[in-house]
């Protein structure tokens, strides 16, 4: 755990992820300018650090809606701003990048935030952007395959020798800067099917989990799966973090906290996927054994337990920003988390130096 | 209300003709329907490669559209190969998982054999409800015989028709309000 920065003695991380998402509030049908958005990320990245939320990461998304495209330049920002807080992608499309400049960048990131920036590499679940930056859908296995071997063995080895299909081969190449501790957690992003999980746990990496709703006991297959695929590849799945993402919103009441993100939720599906998203689904994601973390503060302290319980997970991170929530609610979220549910969450979850 | 009349075949004239008459009907008797005849021979559609439909350009993008956009879908096929055309099931695999969900759907099939009637029972409807759609379950089987020179020549088939249509509008009616009272019920 201590190679991926995880200390299991001060209980489960909690963290804050966005997608950069630029969508207009349903609710007043007005959208903040591009720039704002990007300030308001940044701005919640310094509030989350001030209510002691562990992690805030941001992702990368070529397509219309969303803001932070380039999302290692708004993190190098927030890395600049804050001072305690990891921070993070969710996710970096490994796909289409070179991994010597995701490298480059994220061990510039870690230097500049004194050692706290971690990459978790996606495979995206839209394609527009393999157009956009020029590369062909059909390699969509194997250009992460092979660029995310490529970004751990970077990580690994400071002088790297490697060739392979979709890049120039590397002799001896020096990709520096390093980061500040020698080399960076880096996390698989991995969607709902085992079949991703198993890949993470076969390459001996830590495991991203994204989960939008349904029972939390489907989830639990994809890290039981990895945690097989760990042991069975010769790796102590012990020592390997598992982290889940997924929505998040609190309210004084469960009812209120729905009434007021499904709007968002909705309608910003509408824009970024084509479908809304079902009322039904969402109505049942109030139920306990939902894995979705909507509700008052004492129903979600009482889920996310639940899930640690079924998932012995080390960080969960929520998504409560989608769909143009106004920044008001958003800080009020933040109150929220700091004053009632991560104390709760710290306190439970604290495991002590023996176990 | 938005219905849109699907003719899912890009060869033939058997299946537009009978969706000509149905679009004819609609026309008659629910004038304020909003209603798109999508007639598959006339767009240039792509084949599926599982990317959101959202991101496909040109005819295969407003096709899947106009579709995402429908309250109702009627579907016209006729029967190739004891089953749907090509043409047809590759409109299903552009579309997500659950597009027709909240979505009505009724058929019409033209065969040239009455061998085929149980074809869209067993190989249509099953698609249409995974997909998640509220099914008319009365369907319009329609053979040669009842055409003559692009022209449906069988009353019987008419009378058909205009139920199919009546039965594909009050049911998207009907589920609209179920959808809306149930949504209320929510309370939020």
């Amino acid at each position: 755990m201590e190679n991926y920065r995880i200390d299991q003695t001060k209980g489960m991380e909690f963290g804050l992820y966005t997608l950069g998402d630029h969508l207009p509030n349903p609710i007043t049908e007005t959208r903040i300018s591009a720039e704002d958005r990007i300030h308001e990320i940044i701005e919640l990245a310094k509030l989350a650090e001030q209510a002691g939320i562990d992690f805030f990461s941001v992702g990368e998304s070529h397509q219309e809606f969303f803001a932070t495209q380039a999302h290692t330049v708004v993190l190098s920002a927030i890395a600049q701003a804050t001072e305690k807080i990891k921070i993070a992608s969710s996710s970096t499309i490994i796909s289409t990048s070179d991994p010597v400049r995701v490298y480059e960048d994220f061990s510039t990131i870690d230097l500049i935030s004194r050692g706290r920036a971690e990459i978790i590499a996606g495979r995206a679940s839209r394609v527009g952007l393999y157009e956009l930056l020029g590369y062909d859908l059909r390699d969509y296995e194997e250009l992460f395959e092979e660029k995310f071997e490529l970004l751990l063995k970077i990580n690994e080895e400071e002088t790297v020798n490697w060739s392979g299909q979709f890049r120039a081969p590397l002799r001896n190449a020096k990709v520096i800067p390093r980061p500040k501790n020698g080399s960076l957690p880096i996390w698989r992003a991995v969607g709902g099917t085992p079949a991703s999980a198993i890949k993470a746990g076969m390459a001996g990496v830590p495991m991203f989990l994204a989960h939008l709703g349904g029972p939390a006991s489907i989830f639990k297959r994809s890290i039981d799966s990895y945690r097989e695929a760990l042991s069975r590849s010769g790796f102590d799945p012990s020592e390997f973090p598992v982290s889940t993402a997924g929505f998040f919103y609190a309210a004084e009441t469960t009812q209120q906290a729905l009434s007021e993100y499904y709007p968002h939720i909705n309608e910003g599906m509408k824009h970024t996927n084509g479908r809304g998203f079902p009322k039904q689904q969402f109505a049942q994601g109030a139920d306990p054994r939902d894995v979705m973390n909507v509700g008052s503060p004492q129903e979600i302290i009482e889920k996310i337990l639940y899930q640690h319980e079924l998932f012995g997970h080390q960080r969960f991170i929520a998504q409560m920003d989608f769909g143009g929530v106004p920044f008001d609610k958003l800080m009020k979220n933040i109150d929220l988390i700091g004053t009632e549910i991560l104390p709760a969450i710290k306190k439970y979850t604290a495991k002590s130096q023996e176990e | 209300m938005k219905i849109v009349a699907l003719s899912g075949s890009n060869v033939g004239t058997k299946t537009r003709t009978a969706m000509d008459s149905t679009i004819k009907v609609l026309h008659e008797k629910y004038p304020e329907a909003e209603v798109t005849l999508l007639d598959l021979a006339e767009y240039d559609i792509q084949f599926s490669d599982g990317r959101n439909y959202l991101e496909y350009a040109g005819d295969t993008g407003y096709v899947a559209q106009t579709l995402m956009d429908a309250d109702a879908i009627i579907f016209g096929t006729p029967i190739f190969q004891a089953s749907i055309p090509a043409t047809l099931k590759n409109v299903f695999d552009l579309l997500p998982q659950n597009a027709l969900e909240g979505k009505v759907s009724s058929i019409l099939v033209t065969a040239g054999s009455a061998k085929h009637y149980l074809i869209p029972e067993q190989q249509l409807k099953p698609i249409l409800a995974y997909m998640k759609s509220q099914i008319v379950q009365t369907y319009v089987f329609i053979e040669e015989k009842d055409f003559y020179r692009k022209e449906i020549i069988n009353d019987d088939v008419m009378f058909r028709l205009e139920r199919l249509v009546e039965d594909t509008v009050v049911l998207t009616e009907t589920y609209m309000k179920i959808r809306e009272a149930k949504e209320e019920a929510y309370g939020f």
